[in-house]
């Protein structure tokens, strides 16, 4: 499923806008421990977090994860969103809370292997 | 000539609500003293209203108590903040009370939050939520610390929730700590090659007792000329032969 359709699906606000959507998300993860998500996500997940710490763009990036949904309205600060910019993350966020945002991109097919 | 100075720079009171109540400053104060430690810190969650107390006790047993308090980031990664004095702490928690996240202590879920005298009398009860985290980020957090003058230090950086590696993956480059706790949980031999890309930061452990039987159960050689805030400050940057060991 490419990134663009789940922006679109889920309403989602485009943080990053200079950044292209069409790639490919492979699955799912959601932890606000960013050492969780080093250790658990993978190439290619959408990953959601509440956490809008600058380290997320780098944690992203380090794991080649295809974006970032934040929850519940969080913004990014400005570092956050330069450095995703620069590390080509897309940053998205809603104003729904995570379960809500969870259950509707298993209910589109996304899976956490 | 650098003389050796024991410190143990995390201990809990009955202020905050996961410690025991035990947790007295006299009841610290005194195993503090059995146990041959120089210098301590009461860190409570977000609050510093029994240090004072603690403070006046120790002097008395010739225990240095350094002022400071343990703030949880938006990020909720544990900061320490030590301070010069009193007065600095106080400022510090001034900006943590305004940046708290509101809501009032649940005694029956989290735990007393007791303030107390020299004699253990109990004297209030803290409502805040100081289990709670600030709307301050890390960067913010350390910046003010060390605007006031104190030295920040990250807590228990081998514990997964609270501690900042957990919490943020990795330590942000471009915050300057002024030191990292290893905590009690991790042989140090193990925690010096676990974290050897932060050796450039130095490292301290402590206890983080939450009850008197833990006090001391990891602490810091301090080796300075005196046993004042600003020696301990140079001893963490290594300046003319004084160092510290844990």
């Amino acid at each position: 499923m490419k990134l663009q359709e789940i922006v679109d699906s889920l309403s989602l606000s485009i943080k990053t806008p200079a950044l292209d959507l069409n790639r490919e998300v492979t699955g799912g993860y959601v932890s606000d421990l960013l050492s969780d998500v080093i250790g658990n996500s993978k190439e290619g997940y959408i990953w959601i977090t509440l956490q809008i710490h600058l380290n997320i763009v780098a944690v992203a990036s380090l794991k080649g994860l295809a974006g970032i949904i934040l929850v519940n309205n969080r913004t990014p600060d400005e570092d956050t969103l330069k450095k995703a910019l620069e590390e080509n993350i897309p940053i998205m966020t809603s104003s729904l809370p995570t379960f809500e945002i969870v259950g509707r991109l298993y209910n589109l097919g996304l899976r956490c292997q | 000539m650098p003389v050796e100075f024991i410190a143990d720079l995390h201990i809990h009171s009955c202020l905050s609500p996961c410690a025991e109540l035990s947790m007295t400053p006299r009841g610290i104060v005194e195993k503090a003293a059995s146990i041959g430690i120089n210098i301590l810190a009461v860190c409570d969650h977000n609050s510093v209203e029994n240090v004072e107390v603690t403070r006046d006790l120790a002097r008395k047993k010739g225990i240095n108590v350094v002022p400071g308090l343990e703030i949880n980031s938006s990020e909720e990664a544990h900061i320490l903040g030590l301070f010069r004095d009193l007065e600095s702490a106080f400022k510090m928690q001034e900006i943590v009370y305004e940046n708290l996240q509101p809501g009032e202590n649940d005694e029956d879920r989290f735990g007393m939050q007791v303030v107390v005298n020299e004699i253990d009398e109990v004297l209030g009860f803290n409502k805040r939520l100081l289990i709670g985290s600030t709307n301050l980020t890390v960067n913010k957090l350390v910046e003010s610390i060390q605007g006031l003058g104190g030295v920040a230090i990250a807590s228990h950086i081998d514990r997964e929730g609270f501690g900042i590696i957990g919490q943020l993956g990795f330590i942000p480059p471009d915050i300057k700590f002024d030191a990292l706790e290893i905590s009690y949980r991790i042989k140090h031999s193990e925690a010096l090659i676990k974290f050897d890309e932060y050796r450039h930061i130095p490292f301290v452990s402590s206890s983080d007792a939450h009850r008197i039987e833990d006090i001391g159960r990891s602490t810091t050689r301090f080796l300075m000329n005196h046993s004042t805030f600003e020696e301990m400050g140079l001893a963490l940057k290594g300046i003319d032969g004084r160092r510290v060991r844990f």
